[in-house]
């Protein structure tokens, strides 16, 4: 990795919060810690910080590199560095795993102080609100009374939503991409075949697979295939695959004939190796639970209307997953609202994925507008 | 073709940025302060800007073009990026007191659907257009070119422009659509308006229209 405009190394931090947390779900955690990475200096005024939400499979570790490991780039470290869109000059800029997750934070891996054992499957299930009022205990402990904007792709991108609605008074921009105010019925449907995956895989044993020595790795591999299918374009699959043969020829078996079925297993193979089950079961269920409309029979812009802070919403032309129409739903929720919202729609072939990546036009836009924001 | 003094009148055509300045105060004249408006084809945001800055006004731009869409970011204007020919859906009836589509007009295919659109979401409608009958325009017809005017400035084979229409043509419609025409005012190209046959002596026209009762 070049090192230039990189934040270079960074360490995570944690944050323990010995009080409990009452949870949407019902029941609560009797404390819990959050692991963080944060890049830049939060100014005097303390006017310059941004939360960067992560997705399904995202971490704390946003930008930069782990010591001694120089391939750990974070994830979104194309975005995040001195000069980048989100720029470490001007914003202090604070990465979080969220609760539930299995990079370091309060999750299923963590010991249950009740039986000294990994929660496993007794870990509660967590929703988007619970994520972002464990974010704003990590929020109080920084000092950071508001933020200047909160930034999330995808499930990142509902995590800002959220912000704007519980804590109206703290973020002045939320900066949605990719995102959607709630799953459709297929979203749901394709979390639901990946839960099944897992649930259905033998090693899984009801969630305590940590008892047993075990991981659902068939499970979890298979979940992420079918997840990667839906984050890419049909165009861009084509032409980055297309029918193209492992080994040049038709092998008339059920092993990999197609690079395609070679990717995908690389993908499930990777993923299945460092993420936890339970983790992606919980935040799949997260996922299908978030509907802020749902509390106002549907409809999205009464949900919205307690929302003060300024909108991006931007969306990608060929992502199928949270399609631009799913965008335009909060877009239009905020402009019946009178908030202030700016949209772009990005002519971009990599489908859901694109919102990693930095097409010129989709940095020039978060450059633009960040740019913009005051500290 | 290129204009320097015309008529003998001694005056110069407002330059492009005259031009731009003029639009906003025509229209500027017809908002009232702290108005919620939606101005359609909002290029990178600068009447909106103007209508801000000069009116105090709220409310959104609406553009297609990636660039435009940038410029307004850039400018801290809210832009939402939809095509208009698709229609208004998004936006609720009646959610401003004006919408403006200023010189984009002759620029977009589903004219009739658009006027409609703007008077459904808004009170009353602002619309200017180039008048494709301007003397100048007839005379380069007559000459056998298509027009190239101040407020028509491209050529034939790279002109946005798909909607040719005159002040006669565009007022037709009107009554075809049942809006009322409120208000109109015609310029020349030096910017004095226009009140002998403005179809004939106006380059740029500029309505205030609503939906009739």
């Amino acid at each position: 990795m070049s090192l230039e405009n990189s934040v270079g190394l960074v360490a995570p931090q944690r944050f323990c919060h010995n009080a409990p947390l009452a949870l949407k779900g019902g029941g609560c955690l009797p404390s819990f810690e959050l692991v963080y990475e944060t890049y830049g200096t939060l100014n005097a005024s303390r006017s310059n910080a941004v939360l960067v939400c992560h997705a399904l499979s995202g971490s704390h570790h946003v930008a930069g590199i782990h010591a001694g490991n120089p391939g750990s780039v974070g994830w979104w470290d194309n975005l995040v560095g001195p000069g980048k869109p989100l720029d470490t000059r001007k914003f202090f800029v604070i990465g979080v795993n969220n609760l539930g997750g299995c990079y370091g934070s309060t999750g299923p891996l963590s010991l249950n102080p009740e039986t000294g054992k990994r929660y496993g499957a007794d870990f509660p299930l967590i929703t988007v609100e619970d994520w972002v009022a464990a974010q704003s205990k990590l929020a109080d402990h920084l000092g950071i009374d508001t933020w200047a904007a909160i930034i999330g792709g995808s499930l990142g991108g509902m995590q800002a939503i959220e912000w704007s609605l519980q804590f109206p008074e703290r973020i002045r921009h939320a900066v949605a991409i990719a995102s959607a105010p709630k799953l459709s019925a297929q979203n749901i449907a394709f979390n639901e075949v990946a839960r099944q995956a897992i649930l259905s895989d033998p090693e899984f044993h009801g969630g305590h697979y940590a008892d047993h020595g075990v991981v659902p790795t068939r499970g979890l591999r298979l979940a992420r295939m079918i997840g990667h299918i839906t984050y890419l374009s049909d165009d861009q699959m084509d032409e980055k695959f297309g029918r193209q043969l492992r080994n040049g020829e038709h092998s008339f078996s059920f092993g990999v004939d197609f690079e395609i079925e070679s990717y995908l297993r690389h993908q499930g193979d990777k993923f299945a190796g460092f993420f936890d089950a339970n983790t992606y079961l919980l935040t799949t269920k997260a996922l299908d639970y978030f509907d802020p409309a749902y509390a106002y029979d549907g409809n999205l812009s009464a949900a919205l209307a307690r929302a003060k802070a300024s909108f991006l919403v931007a969306s990608f032309t060929t992502d199928w997953r949270f399609s631009p129409a799913r965008s335009r739903e909060i877009v239009f929720a905020l402009t019946h609202n009178r908030r202030r919202v700016a949209y772009a729609e990005i002519d971009c072939d990599a489908g859901h994925d694109s919102f990693l990546l930095d097409d010129p036009h989709y940095h020039a836009v978060l450059r633009a507008y960040l740019e913009n924001i005051k500290v | 073709m290129t204009h320097g003094k015309l008529h003998g009148t001694g005056m110069n055509p407002l330059t492009a940025k005259e031009r731009e300045r003029f639009d906003f105060a025509v229209i500027a004249n017809w908002i009232a302060a702290g108005e919620h408006v939606l101005d359609l084809g909002c290029g990178d945001g600068r009447l909106l800007r103007y209508l801000n800055e000069n009116k105090g006004i709220t409310g959104y731009g609406v553009e297609i073009d990636d660039n435009s869409v940038l410029g307004c970011i850039r400018n801290g204007i809210d832009v939402i990026q939809i095509d208009i020919e698709g229609g208004l859906s998004g936006f609720e009836d009646k959610s401003f007191s004006h919408a403006i589509i200023s010189q984009a007009l002759q620029a977009m295919h589903s004219t009739e659907r658009i006027l409609g659109e703007m008077l459904r979401v808004a009170g009353e409608a602002i619309v200017s257009f180039p008048n494709f009958a301007y003397r100048v325009n007839r005379e380069a017809i007559a000459a056998g070119h298509m027009p190239v005017s101040e407020d028509l400035p491209y050529e034939w084979y790279d002109t946005p422009n798909v909607r040719f229409f005159t002040i006669v043509d565009f007022e037709a419609l009107c009554d075809k659509l049942n809006i009322e025409i409120l208000e109109r005012l015609a310029f020349d190209v030096f910017g004095q308006p226009v009140t002998d046959d403005p179809n004939l002596n106006g380059s740029l026209a500029f309505y205030r229209l609503a939906r009739k009762a």
